[in-house]
């Protein structure tokens, strides 16, 4: 650790932690209408994944070594065109449902009476978009690089190390299942079980278990097969989510607004 | 008479799918800058069309709409992406990377264009139902998208790709109303395919004279000869 940095740069990993933890225990995952349910906002959740990110840039900036500097820079950019994108999505689901509630969200969409919408399909394209960068993984930023050059996230950890690093390893991995849980809830909403029934949650956890891992296994063939791209070109690729996600607003509009 | 017309009515939600699917792949079109890229999204355009007009079929009951599906897959999904592939190879243009416009300036279009084929299309549909008009807005959307395509390209091939999109339009349009006659549909396709050889000689002779697939050399020819 170096020398003259402020207690921000110790308490960074754990405060990053506790928010991806508090966002993990708000998604909803094998059942819907848990304890957390009423509290689980989208806008609460995008929320503490902005402040895990924004407080690991603060500590990245505090270590005052270029390299943490650069990787906070990027991780801001970036973060200005994701944020955006989210807050749109949550505006169409918001349209379609007609709350911002999560749970709601999920517990109308498993339904089906909202069947198959342009709008939501937009949404999910713009998600998938937002979620890959949000997460660091490889068309905007590779978790596993040793180059500092390319590093984005990895650039704003380089100074932690021991128990620091493995709280932020942990938060990032945490992040990876709270992201492709919301994935799930939202556009894969079948198979989870309602609170009410604990007979049922064994059936929800399978479901569960068995979408996260189509999710991963489709992440880990995307990313095999695609070639990270220029950090420049990375605001563009989310622009481009943030216009989708305008696109699913304005569908909506035609569909609901005019009819 | 069908079934009721609205959302959450699983025919119409896929067909509707479909045709969204078709516009994100325009977008992708217009966002893409590599050649082979371009090339295979093109391709997948005309699968996924060829999907929606096979769905229109079954929905609609009505046979020749299968035989639409099957003209657009093998002509647009596999013969025209292949044609485009051999002469990329023989031109050597693989790595070609060019817009005449910012990516992010182009789709910021692309979006301005969709709200304005869907301003365009509302008053004008006000008493057909929501979906019908959607649809439209879709296809027009498409199409629009095409000929931005067109305009915001350099490379020749590029823009021959985007006409092909904007061609792709169109039979969205058409698969989505019942009754449009196979004559149309084939007269449409065999179009399509003379122009695209038209434009592989094309490319041939602008390459040979010029050295490249960039149009604006063309502005030459004009002034050569005043």
């Amino acid at each position: 650790m170096g020398e003259g940095v402020s207690p921000l740069f110790t308490a960074a990993p754990a405060v990053a932690l506790a928010a991806i933890v508090a966002a993990a225990a708000l998604v909803p995952s094998f059942a819907v209408g848990m304890a957390g349910g009423g509290l689980a906002d989208l806008l609460v959740i995008f929320g503490l994944l902005a402040l895990a990110r924004a407080v690991l840039a603060l500590a990245a900036l505090d270590g005052g070594t270029g390299f943490g500097g650069i990787g906070a820079s990027r991780e801001m950019a970036f973060a200005v065109f994701a944020e955006p994108a989210l807050l749109l999505i949550a505006f169409t689901l918001a349209l379609v449902v007609g709350t911002t509630n999560l749970d709601a969200i999920a517990t109308a969409l498993q339904d089906g009476a909202h069947g198959l919408r342009v709008s939501l399909g937009l949404a999910l394209v713009a998600m998938l978009a937002a979620a890959l960068v949000e997460n660091g993984r490889m068309p905007a930023d590779n978790p596993a690089t040793h180059l500092e050059l390319t590093m984005v996230h990895e650039a704003m950890v380089l100074e932690y190390s021991a128990r620091h690093l493995a709280l932020i390893e942990y938060g990032a991995s945490l992040r990876l299942l709270v992201w492709l849980s919301l994935l799930a809830a939202i556009f894969a909403p079948f198979g989870a079980a309602p609170a009410a029934a604990p007979l049922l949650w064994a059936f929800g956890l399978f479901a569960w278990i068995g979408k996260i891992g189509g999710l991963t296994l489709a992440l880990a063939l995307f990313e095999g097969a695609i070639a990270k791209m220029r950090v420049f070109r990375v605001p563009e690729f989310l622009g481009v989510a943030v216009l989708l996600a305008v696109l699913a607003v304005v569908f909506l509009f035609v569909s609901q607004g005019f009819a | 008479m069908g079934p009721r017309l609205g959302f959450g009515v699983f025919d119409y939600d896929l067909a509707h799918m479909l045709g969204g699917a078709v516009l994100v792949l325009s977008f992708g079109l217009l966002y893409q800058r590599r050649v082979s890229a371009v090339i295979t999204l093109y391709a997948m355009q005309a699968v996924v069309l060829a999907a929606a007009a096979a769905w229109q079929g079954w929905v609609q009951g009505a046979v020749e709409l299968y035989l639409t599906a099957a003209i657009t897959l093998a002509a647009k999904g596999l013969a025209i992406p292949f044609g485009l592939r051999a002469i990329v190879r023989r031109l050597d243009i693989h790595r070609t990377i060019e817009t005449a416009l910012g990516i992010f300036a182009t789709m910021a279009f692309g979006v301005g264009l969709v709200a304005l084929s869907i301003l365009v299309v509302l008053p004008v549909t006000l008493h057909a139902y929501a979906l019908t008009r959607e649809d439209l807005a879709t296809a027009l959307s498409v199409v629009l998208l095409g000929m931005l395509m067109m305009i915001t390209r350099r490379n020749a091939l590029t823009q021959v790709i985007g006409f092909l999109s904007l061609e792709n339009g169109l039979i969205l349009a058409a698969v989505g109303v019942a009754g449009m006659p196979l004559v149309v549909e084939l007269a449409v396709a065999v179009l399509v395919m003379l122009v695209f050889i038209v434009f592989g000689v094309f490319f041939f002779r602008i390459r040979e004279r010029f050295d490249s697939l960039e149009a604006h050399h063309l502005d030459r020819v004009g002034r050569a000869q005043r």
